[in-house]
């Protein structure tokens, strides 16, 4: 890559990395995005891997006009050495240097293993880390066979792999769709598509909605091809139960009352070996944790111009709130262009990104209608037993939890995890989190992560030693 | 209609890799776990305490739910690691470092 011109360092190439990587090169801004996954795209783009030899990718994908322009675009200025792009670098950290005040460290793990480290400098960074599915616990829910909605949609999209022949399809929220379709396009039978919500209530906000008519009319596409792939929806109904002894073999679902409860004498079973579950999404954070964002509810907090309030540091996509594809593609574009005046040392003018201003105004009214209408189920508690694994690495039950707070009186989910080690497992609680907290009755907090990927004691030892004699900068080191 | 054929793939030819010492097909491309859910196979983990089979669940990296032992190494994400021609990958029980 050329030398000239100040450096950004983009985090996730998904679609808001992409759109802000371009935007920033576009403007003379030398970049560097650096991803975990093999291949560009991120989870809405994510392409077959290349083995696959896939000659009809868009099977699988909407909106893939804007994604061979994104492509095209990074391939040229890949081409011209603009941007350069890291695939398999696990950034688990990244460092504010303390000499030059606006200069960043971004520290990365290889390849899936995740041994060897990589290192990259830059002047400024741009978080675009995306987000991961939450799912909440019921009896049942870690038996083979039930995968995540999104995991499920992963799998088929990156590894064109599904895991059984007759899924149901359940949660909450606009994912469970584009994946109950999906996986119907790919030959799976989806017996049921089960929503807690009722996506009637969404009418009561024409106002949000009116804004943006593609998306409803996105919404309107699916449902037809539900309807032309026969899956029954059931709204306001919920899982209550999985069968099964080493694999799934069925669920029970039942409807929801008024409250969110339940309706007794409802339950049926419904044969299948694949439970594709979801309740919605949340942020990864931990990047800008570490670096001692400012964060707001789940979400890291950016102004107008996608900053956080840590100078020389951007955010976009779903770290920022979560809003689908083409909010992530508003939100980059404007901190693309905001890291590149600022960079070159020019107070930007929103007048130039004024139409993905207006997007995004309007796709984030539009989400927060989403929002207010799915939601899993009020009392959703109520129905994980004693004896249903909450933290699926510890193997904690909701009857440690209940015990924690009521025998033991922790009051916080931290002492909650200290008493039972819930949230303590390899995925550091980002699956239970929200889980543990229900059941415990207590506020979600902010969970503090000191790094985003487990890291070798060897890696951290390394970077220790390389901070007390302040290595050279080098672009890219991955040594040992 | 398979995925394969919905994306109209022409991957390499198929290799053989073992599993728990059994020949499975499995294609360039694919990762562990796309390899195993092609075979039939959700579950390729026992759990520490209990003993329960786990495989795929979040399928981006993040639960570390499918770990698994490829070539003699424990706690590989099946999710992640891509299947390489003549992997031998064995079922994890527990930590993977007891045997
Ligand atoms: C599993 C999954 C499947 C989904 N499928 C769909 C779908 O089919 N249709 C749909 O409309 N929406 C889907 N979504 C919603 C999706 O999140 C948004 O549509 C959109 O992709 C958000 O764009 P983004 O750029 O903000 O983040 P993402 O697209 O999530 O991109 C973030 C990128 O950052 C990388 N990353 C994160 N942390 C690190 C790190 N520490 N180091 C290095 N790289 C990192 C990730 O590998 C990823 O490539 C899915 C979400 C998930 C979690």
């Amino acid at each position: 890559m050329s030398a000239e011109g100040p450096h950004l360092a983009v985090i996730g190439a998904g679609p808001a990395g992409l759109a802000a990587a371009l935007a920033a090169a576009g403007r003379g801004v030398r970049v560097t995005v650096v991803d975990s996954a093999a291949a560009v795209g991120g989870q809405f783009y994510r392409q077959p891997s290349a083995g696959l030899g896939a000659r009809r990718p868009e099977a699988l994908h909407h909106q893939w006009r804007t994604w061979r322009r994104l492509r095209e675009g990074l391939d040229q200025y890949i081409a011209a050495g603009r941007v350069g792009h890291l695939a398999d670098h696990h950034v688990w950290c990244v460092e504010r240097k303390e000499r030059t005040p606006e200069g960043f460290t971004v520290h990365a793990l290889l390849g899936p293993e995740q041994e060897k480290p990589a290192v990259v400098h830059a002047d400024a960074v741009l978080l675009a880390t995306g987000g991961y599915e939450k799912v909440l616990p019921f009896p049942g829910w870690t038996l083979p066979g039930v995968v995540t909605a999104g995991g499920a949609q992963a799998m088929l999209k990156g590894g064109l792999a599904v895991p059984g022949r007759t899924a149901v399809v359940a949660g909450t929220g606009p994912l469970l769709l584009p994946v109950a379709t999906g996986l119907a396009a790919a030959g799976v039978t989806v017996a049921a598509l089960v929503e807690s919500a009722d996506p009637k209530a969404l009418v009561r906000r024409a106002g949000a909605l009116a804004g943006r008519p593609d998306k409803l009319a996105e919404g309107a596409g699916y449902a037809r091809e539900l309807l032309r792939r026969r899956v029954r929806t059931l709204v306001r109904h919920t899982v209550v139960e999985t069968h099964g002894t080493d694999r799934l073999a069925a669920v029970t679902v039942a409807a929801l009352d008024a409250a969110g409860r339940v309706r007794p004498g409802t339950e049926r079973s419904i044969p299948c070996d694949t439970l594709a579950v979801g309740h919605g999404m949340l942020p990864h954070t931990d990047l800008a944790e570490t670096l001692g964002c400012r964060i707001t509810g789940p979400n890291v907090h950016v102004d107008e111009e996608q900053r956080t309030d840590v100078p020389g540091v951007w955010a976009a996509g779903e770290t920022t709130g979560i809003g689908g594809a083409a909010l992530a593609l508003a939100e980059g574009h404007i901190a693309g262009r905001s890291a590149a005046a600022r960079l070159w040392g020019r107070d930007p003018d929103p007048r130039e990104w004024a139409a993905a201003a207006k997007s995004r105004a309007a796709l984030r009214e539009f989400f927060a209608a989403l929002d207010s209408v799915y939601a899993p189920p009020a009392h959703w508690t109520e129905q994980v037993t004693d004896g249903t694994v909450v933290c699926r690495c510890e193997e904690v039950t909701a009857g440690a939890v209940r015990a924690a707070v009521g025998e033991l009186g922790a009051g916080d989910v931290r002492t909650v995890k200290l008493l039972t080690r819930a949230g303590m497992g390899w995925c550091q609680g980002r699956v239970c989190g929200p889980a543990v907290a229900g059941i415990a009755g207590c506020p979600e907090s902010v969970a503090r992560r000191p790094f985003a990927r487990p890291v070798p004691l060897g890696v951290l030892a390394q970077v220790t030693d390389q901070a007390a004699d302040q290595a050279a900068d080098t672009e890219v080191a991955p040594d040992q | 209609m398979n995925p394969l054929e919905l994306a109209e793939a022409e991957p390499g030819p198929a290799f053989t890799v073992t599993l728990d010492g059994r020949e499975i097909d499995a294609l360039p491309g694919q990762t562990v776990a796309a390899a195993l859910w092609a075979a039939g196979v959700t579950s390729w983990r026992t759990t520490r305490g209990e003993g329960r089979p786990r495989g795929i669940f979040c399928g981006i990296g993040v639960c570390f739910d499918c770990l698994v032992t490829v070539n003699d190494r424990p706690n590989q994400r099946a999710c992640l690691v891509p299947v390489r021609p003549g992997d031998s990958i064995r079922t994890q029980e527990g930590t993977g470092h007891e045997r």
